[in-house]
């Protein structure tokens, strides 16, 4: 490791927001000292920590969740880490990142650190990034971390990869739910969360989810976010279920298959990376691009260091 | 290339946001990452999340006229967080004779209503790349 390297490093474990805010970027834009920050933040030295995602339909009330646990968490004196992933537009590249609006009571807690997040249409999905984000802010000392993504597209099964437990929020009143549940994401989230139980609406969805749930063994919440009713019933779950997982040993698979996850998200960005520099040179030919590509490949990734 | 990422806020008491979000989606549409903190929140606050979020670059809008003191507010509070690096813009109903007393205090630009978008994007630009010029190779 490098003096820099080792500098930061230290600066993160003394919970320097500065220090913190500055490496993530050094993650999310693979700028050179990242693979340098990365030794240093290996598995063995860190902390114990719990990865929280929450995903769920655009409005189903996540951010305001978010807010809520952390005020939780805060007045058990633990130190939290929030990563909260907004899309980025196809089209400019850009995005606005706005779930902090909702958290915004925790701006001066220096126990409290956010970090918005764009996509940035990564290949491998988001995997890659949020996973070094997760462990910089482990290394800082937060406990729990939760991870907020909106659950469009892939970026929810990613999520769902990433964490240790995952919470899927629906809401009344948001069009078609239990449809895009059935697509597959009920499987694999941990919780299922009913927010906006104060509109109608959330007794037929409660019902509805219920009959799905079972089958799954799911446990269903209820919860207001805006005023916290249920939050505290929804964090005993999450410690319930953490247990559960610790004892079974399931928390180490689960992770296991997440690092191979991050393995995998980190390959596909380097050889894109790859590739895309490479096909300027290379001499197109009149055979089928995926004829091309076969030999592309070949001629392109055997060298990959 | 990297991303560039700049928060928009709105420090003060007035509860107009149409300028600020006008401005995160105009900086949006060009490509910027816009972290958007929402209405009324004071200089401590946005230093703050300036710092966690490592922005290069912070817009505020005041239409308040409260301008002179929380404009400059961020400015000291970004200094005493070791952040005078990120540059400090500002938009809305400002008279005339203020501007060079908000430039003084550190404020990089004012925007007055009625500048050309083309013309905010740019001082966007400008100020991000200063910034990245500014930190390469710390840590
Ligand atoms: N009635 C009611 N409104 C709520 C509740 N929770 C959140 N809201 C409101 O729902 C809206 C969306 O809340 P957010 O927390 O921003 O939702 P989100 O899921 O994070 O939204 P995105 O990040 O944009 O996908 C806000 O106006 C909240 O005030 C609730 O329990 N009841
Ligand atoms: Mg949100």
């Amino acid at each position: 490791m490098s003096n820099r390297a080792q500098k930061l490093l230290a600066d993160i474990k003394n919970k320097n927001a500065r220090a913190i805010g500055k490496a993530i970027s050094i993650v999310e834009n693979e700028t050179e000292l990242c693979d340098d920050l990365l030794i240093g933040l290996s598995e063995s030295e860190m902390p114990q920590y719990l990865v929280l995602g929450i995903t769920g339909n655009p409005g189903a009330g996540k951010s305001t969740l978010t807010d809520k646990i952390i005020a939780h968490y805060r007045k058990q004196n633990q130190r939290i880490g929030i990563i909260a992933i907004d899309p980025t537009s196809p089209i400019s590249g850009g995005a606005i990142l706005g779930d902090r609006i909702r958290m915004m009571q925790h701006a001066t807690d220096s126990d409290v650190v956010i970090r918005s997040m764009a996509t940035r249409g990564r290949l491998g999905g988001l995997c890659s990034c949020a996973g070094a984000t997760v462990r910089i802010m482990a290394a800082s000392g937060c406990n729990p971390i939760i991870i907020e993504t909106v659950g469009v597209g892939q970026s929810e099964i990613d999520i769902v990869s990433l964490a240790d437990i995952s919470l899927l929020v629906s809401a009344p009143g948001l069009g078609d739910d239990i449809q895009a549940m059935k697509a597959g994401l009920l499987e694999v989230a941990d919780l299922l969360v009913i927010n906006k139980a104060d509109l109608p609406g959330a007794t037929a969805l409660f019902r509805d989810l219920q009959m799905l749930a079972r089958e799954k063994e799911r446990e269903i919440t209820k919860t207001i976010a805006s005023t916290g009713e249920g939050v505290d019933k929804l964090i005993k779950q999450i410690e319930l279920l953490e247990k559960d997982y610790n004892e079974s040993s399931y928390i180490l698979k689960k992770r296991e298959a997440s690092k191979k996850k991050e393995i995998i998200d980190w390959s596909l960005e380097m050889v894109r990376a790859k590739l895309e520099k490479n096909i300027e040179h290379f001499a197109l030919t009149n055979s089928d691009p995926r004829l091309q590509a076969k030999d592309f490949i070949k001629q392109h990734l055997k060298d990959m260091q | 290339m990297v991303k560039y990422r700049v928060l928009i806020g709105k420090p003060g008491l007035d509860g107009h946001d149409r300028g600020a979000k006008f401005i995160a989606r105009l900086l949006r549409d060009e490509g910027f990452e816009v972290i958007y903190t929402g209405i009324r929140h004071s200089a401590e606050e946005i230093a703050s999340v300036a710092v966690s979020e490592d922005v290069a670059a912070i817009g505020l809008s005041s239409l308040s006229g409260a301008h002179l003191k929380f404009f400059p507010d961020v400015v000291s509070e970004l200094k005493s967080r070791d952040a005078s690096d990120i540059r400090v813009l500002g938009g809305g109903v400002i008279p005339d004779e203020d501007i060079p007393i908000l430039i003084e205090s550190g404020v990089e630009t004012i925007f007055t209503p009625g500048a050309p978008a083309a013309d905010i994007v740019a001082s966007f630009r400008k100020a991000c790349e200063a910034h990245q010029k500014e930190n390469e190779g710390n840590y």
